[in-house]
């Protein structure tokens, strides 16, 4: 426990040590709140809700959470001190732990600085509290997800702009597997069957489900499991990935 | 450097079968063979390793004991750092096993690396940390807070003298303090078993004096390997010598016993002027039990005898005394132990003088 904290806050130190992490916080707080009022029409709807808030969550991480998880493990290996990090006394599994946390938490700062939207909105109006407190749980959830995606590709390359767009393109596909677009495509191919499976893994419509106030237990476990799992594919990845 | 099945930028694409090695579920103790501490602190047996068709690291076998520096050599590309690697678990052999403390790499990997301090070859480090943070990470990690984190962290900073950057970030520190804060980092736990990939690499005549004290100050409580391409510092530090060459181990032994190999060790070297040079080998022929031929040749005027020392009564003091008995002007005079770079040249290079890439 112990150790996997030792190499989450060193992760942690080194988000921070340059301004390249207030710049993204600073970024995605301007991007979703300009998103909510001009896009989401946050006034226009006379009513107290952040769902225009959330809406956009899943693209926003599209974008973003690949750049915040592609050094993870593509520098490392890089630089080399991937040697230094697994010749240490901890199995690879606690520093991809470790490494995760620190991004995870990362963006649970991004996330926090958010929070005055909640405040607004309950000036305006009287929100659902308890939806709007869903919301941000299930959206820290889904960034998780996102995260642990993003750690699984930048442990597959030693660049990290290979690391961004893999990242990119596998979270594009987990998002937007929840689409009608994408599952009439595959309603079209194969058995309706398949239709559900791949429907069922969209992050769109386990947060949106969230977001529209309906928090159920399996939209948290998908999206647990998914981390896990994730995480799992990264432990592979960096144990397989080493020797070269 | 690297070369095998993927580039500096690409993707890692020939993943061989997925096999995930979890660590195993029985006791680590439990796997422990039991070991004699003073003979068996490391043990390679067949120590193999492949990246695909070529093999590394070929049937590595030996043993270094408590109180052993090991001097490991080879030339670039033979199979040193990877051969470390799998002792420090980094890589995982492909046949074969090796073995700290009891401990196998494979089975009981964390035990073997609580066991170990590592320095990787190149001395790679977190640029973007300071000096102290960094120290402060490889001690965390190594289970250590508070003031025992504070106080082992002082002692490898005197030991490497690293009190003046501490405060600095990594990456804007001179190659040789790179290599000193990875060699602090490889000491903090003052580990039984110490690996060092090219320790004095980029240190300036005082630091390498200094880090070879330190090793043989350190060595009665310790095995350690150092690999290195300074063939001085084996006969400065190493009580034992190992030569790689393709993967495979060539030599292994005491500098003496290496330098007993070269076909001149332990000669007699004479040189007297040209003109007096057929009395001096009427002479030299009578001393010695064997015949003895000019051996060097002319040089600038000089012929030169070389005699096993073995071949005559007496050794050098005998000689001497009855060139000069019998007038023969000395032009040179001194008994040859040869120099382990012959021995290295001619352990290392095959056939077609090529050394492997
Ligand atoms: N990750 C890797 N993938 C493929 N081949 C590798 C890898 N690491 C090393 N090799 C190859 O294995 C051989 C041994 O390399 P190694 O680094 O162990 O040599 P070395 O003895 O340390 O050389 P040097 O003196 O240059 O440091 C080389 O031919 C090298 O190209
Ligand atoms: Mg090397």
């Amino acid at each position: 426990m112990r150790r996997i904290g030792a190499v989450a806050l060193r992760e942690l130190r080194s988000y921070f040590s340059t301004p390249v992490a207030y710049v993204f916080i600073v970024i995605f707080v301007a991007m979703s709140s300009a998103l909510t009022f001009y896009v989401g029409g946050f006034l226009q709807r006379r009513e107290a809700t952040l769902e225009p808030f959330f809406m956009f969550h899943p693209w926003l991480y599209l974008l973003l959470i690949p750049a915040v998880s592609m050094r993870l493990w593509a520098e490392e290996r890089k630089t080399g001190t991937i040697e230094l990090l697994l010749t240490a006394p901890l199995t690879t599994a606690e520093a991809v732990v470790g490494k995760f946390l620190a991004a995870f938490a990362f963006v649970a700062v991004a996330l926090a600085a958010t929070l005055p939207m909640w405040v607004t909105v309950n000036i305006l109006g009287s929100p659902d509290n308890g939806v709007i407190a869903g919301s941000y749980a299930g959206s820290l959830l889904m960034a998780g997800a996102f995260l642990a995606i993003g750690s699984c590709m930048s442990a597959l390359t030693r660049n990290q702009v290979i690391a961004f767009i893999l990242a990119a393109t596998v979270c594009f596909l987990f998002t937007m597997s929840g689409l009608d677009l994408v599952l009439d495509a595959v309603r079209a191919v194969f058995p309706p069957v398949f239709a559900d499976v791949v429907a069922s893994l969209s992050f769109l419509s386990h947060f949106g489900s969230i977001t529209k106030g309906v928090i159920e237990l399996r939209d948290g476990v998908f999206f647990l499991s998914m981390i896990v799992f994730w995480l799992f594919a990264t432990t592979v990845a960096v144990d397989l990935g080493k020797a070269r | 450097m690297r070369r095998g099945g993927k580039d500096e930028s690409g993707l890692a694409t020939d993943f061989p079968a997925i096999t995930v090695r979890r660590e195993a579920p029985v006791d680590a103790e439990a796997t422990r063979k039991s070991f004699n501490e003073m003979s068996e602190m490391i043990v390679l047996d067949r120590l193999t390793k492949r990246f695909g068709a070529l093999t590394a690291v070929d049937a590595v076998t030996m043993r270094v004991a408590k109180g052993e520096v090991l001097g490991f050599l080879g030339p670039n590309g033979a199979g040193k750092t990877t051969t470390m690697r799998m002792i420090a678990g980094f890589f995982e052999p492909t046949s074969g096993s090796a073995a700290v403390c009891g401990f196998d790499v494979v089975h009981a990997p964390i035990e073997v690396k609580r066991r170990i301090g590592y320095l990787p070859e190149g001395a790679p480090l977190y640029g973007d940390m300071r000096c102290d943070a960094f120290l402060e990470f490889a001690a965390s990690i190594r289970g250590f807070s508070g003031a025992e984190r504070r106080r082992r962290i002082d002692r490898v900073v005197e030991m490497v003298e690293l009190g003046e950057v501490l405060a600095r970030s990594i990456e804007t520190l001179s190659k040789g303090f790179k290599r000193r804060v990875a060699l602090a980092q490889a000491l903090l736990h003052d580990p039984d078993v110490l690996i060092l990939d090219e320790p004095t690499d980029g240190l300036d005549p005082n630091q390498k004096f200094h880090v070879r004290e330190m090793i043989k100050a350190m060595a009665p409580t310790k095995a350690i390997v150092v690999s290195t391409h300074i063939l001085e510092e084996v006969e400065a530090v190493c009580t034992r010598a190992a030569i790689i060459a393709r993967g495979r181990l060539v030599a292994d032994g005491t500098a003496d016993s290496l330098l007993a190999r070269l076909p001149h060790h332990n000669h007699i070297v004479v040189g007297v002027p040209q003109a007096e040079a057929p009395q001096a080998a009427a002479l030299l022929r009578t001393l010695a039990a064997e015949d003895v031929a000019a051996a060097g040749g002319d040089v600038d005027g000089v012929a030169t005898f070389s005699i096993a020392v073995d071949a005559i009564d007496g050794g050098l003091p005998a000689v001497a005394h009855h060139l000069k008995a019998s007038g023969v002007t000395i032009e040179r005079l001194y008994l040859e132990r040869g120099r382990l770079d012959d021995v290295f040249r001619n352990l290392t290079l095959g056939a077609d003088g090529e050394a492997r890439p």
